[in-house]
């Protein structure tokens, strides 16, 4: 165990993923001993929901969790049910998100594209050819309401003009039935984490249209969620816990050898339980799209530790809860700078950082949308390394302006 | 409308439902038509499975309430929290239509619960079985005292007693108790 590091107050810990790529941080750090290390001895817990793990942590029968960013926020708003407040002191990644549609709409997209890429635009246009013949509108599934995915799929839409409360109908369906939904035809596309992309091009009835990367680079995903209460209670177990996630998430970055291996214990009967190769897919970057057997170089797909990954952003905070007002789904006047000081901890990370030797930026929050290649952040020996953070539509994200305007 | 995978589970809470004069509008064992049948039957309360992938799709109807002229929502504020807790402890989670009165929600949440609880534990059932073979000795005794001495019929003696029972919201085994400690005093 480090040495630098109080003993941990409750050495034994319950965590709960949902069988995602992207629960890959945790799935390493037990396999891998980062959390032995530490003097953890955790517990995984695979989830069938993501409202049972909510209610789940709500209650203490799980001490931590791989949550949705946006679901943290809103807990402690009381948008989810009752109120609970719930903080996150750190990052699971970035990116690992993808829109997918069934074969039959891609042609129709394809079709619509008369040559060019196949992108939102072509969707409008195949929307309009429906509606001008009188036709049902299309439902579309994401995992949550309170969901990246769910604001990436209406930002991706509404950057080509497309109303996704009129246009379309939005429903939600849990990751691992995307994929048969698609089939018996329930949906005709989605947005949902690896590996529910790649199994639907894999099983030939779907095309991934648009990677979370190309509607917000680097965007948020998931977070280590804990009560408030648990990490004032356990302050030593919540920085132990942080130190280990970081630790396993440096080794996924380190090299595509280790990328493999951890694709491999994803795919183990306790995890995932899928194929190697379909799980492998977006962790090495390199997805098939299309039943042609068209790839695409994605090295940003997920990222785990790079451009300060684990770093829990106010701004990504603000971004998410601003969607929430955009969509209807929080008041215009909600205190949106509030929520987002009272859930992210940008300062328990950093004493993480210090004690790993990490150097965390030095603001809470930054412009997003502005950098279309990699970027430092800050001067000299306290520059960060960033990542492209682009918009699809070209918008900048200023979180000062939070309040001004609900236009992104 | 009570959802549960589990065909047994789902038949102790619809019974226990029954039970406390709540009628089950529907049992569905996946999602699968979940939209149509909320629909269709507009319950007042969905019971649904905390270990259920389907909640999620309930919790989003729930979030779509303003728009639906039959809003699911969760009952629960801050002040019922307890409820919900012990209610997502036994493996139960309610949702109600808005205007269902809490204090009706909170008795179907607590049946469904003891519900739970029994099903959940074997041990637990075991010790009931053991108290309710105790409390049936009480209750015996208590309805041959009233024989005797009310020259009552057993289906009588009984009846006198769940009367009690129900008037002064009280089990037949207190009741019971309550008798056979009365007798003692006579005697």
């Amino acid at each position: 165990m480090s040495p630098s590091l109080p003993t941990p107050e409750l050495p034994r810990l319950r965590l709960g993923y949902i069988p995602l790529t992207d629960a890959a941080p945790l799935v390493v750090a037990l396999e891998n001993g980062h959390f032995e290390h530490y003097g953890l001895d955790v517990s995984l817990s695979r989830q069938p929901s993501w409202a049972t793990l909510r209610d789940k942590l709500g209650i203490g029968h799980l001490d931590g969790a791989h949550l949705l960013a946006p679901m943290a926020l809103a807990c402690s708003l009381g948008v989810e049910g009752v109120p609970q407040r719930l903080v996150t002191a750190l990052s699971l990644g970035l990116g690992g998100n993808a829109i997918t549609v069934a074969d039959n709409l891609y042609r129709d997209m394809q079709a619509a594209a008369d040559g060019q890429p196949v992108t939102a635009q072509a969707l409008a246009s195949v929307i309009a050819r429906r509606r001008a013949a009188g036709a049902d509108p299309l439902t579309f599934a994401t995992v949550y309401p309170t969901s990246n995915h769910t604001y990436l799929l209406r930002y991706w839409l509404a950057a080509a003009g497309i109303d996704p409360d009129r246009d379309l109908r939005l429903i939600v369906v849990p990751p691992p039935q995307m994929v048969q939904r698609l089939k018996q035809g329930d949906i005709y596309g989605y947005c949902v984490g690896e590996p529910w992309n790649t199994l639907a091009v894999r099983d030939g009835i779907g095309c991934i249209v648009a990677a979370g990367h190309d509607v917000w680079n680097n965007a948020p995903e998931k977070v280590l969620a804990v009560g408030a209460a648990w990490a004032q209670r356990y302050p030593a177990t919540h920085m132990a816990l942080i130190c280990a996630i970081v630790e396993a998430a440096r080794w996924l970055d380190e090299s595509p050898e280790n990328r493999l291996r951890a694709a491999h214990l994803l795919a183990g009967e306790t995890y995932l339980n899928l194929p190697v190769e379909v799980i492998a897919a977006s962790l090495s970057g390199r997805l098939t799209v299309d039943q042609r057997g068209t790839q695409r170089e994605l090295t940003d797909f997920h990222v785990f530790y790079r451009y300060a990954a684990n770093f829990p952003w106010r701004s990504h905070a603000l971004w998410m809860l601003r969607q929430m007002v955009r969509w209807g789904q929080l008041p215009a006047d909600a205190d949106l700078l509030a929520a987002a000081h009272a859930t992210y901890r940008p300062d328990i990370y950093r004493l993480a950082a210090a004690r790993l030797g990490v150097a965390p930026p030095a603001v809470d929050m930054k412009a997003e949308g502005g950098h279309r290649c990699a970027w430092k952040l800050g001067e000299g020996n306290a520059a960060v390394a960033l990542g492209p953070d682009r918009f699809i539509d070209g918008a900048v994200f200023d979180p000062a302006d939070v309040g001004a305007k609900i236009a992104h | 409308m009570l959802v549960d995978d589990d065909l047994e589970r789902r038949a102790l809470v619809a019974a226990a439902l029954d039970g406390a004069g709540l009628a089950v509008v529907a049992e569905l064992g996946t999602a699968d038509g979940l939209l149509r049948a909320v629909a269709a039957c507009t319950p007042d309360v969905v019971i649904i499975d905390l270990e259920s992938p389907d909640r999620d799709i309930l919790e989003n109807m729930r979030c779509l309430s303003r728009d639906n002229p039959h809003p699911v929502v969760m009952f629960a504020t801050s002040s019922d929290s307890e409820a919900i807790r012990e209610a997502i402890e036994a493996g139960v989670s309610a949702y109600v239509v808005d205007g269902l009165s809490p204090g009706r929600v909170h008795s179907v949440v607590e049946v469904a619960v003891a519900r739970f609880r029994q099903y959940a534990s074997l041990q637990r059932e075991l010790a009931e079985a053991r108290t309710s073979l105790a409390q049936r000795k009480l209750i015996d005794r208590a309805k041959g005292i009233l024989m005797e001495r009310g020259r009552r019929t057993e289906s009588e003696a009984y009846h006198a007693l769940r009367k009690l029972a129900m008037d002064q919201n009280k089990t037949i085994a207190d009741i019971a108790q309550g008798v056979i400690d009365t007798a003692e005093l006579f005697k």
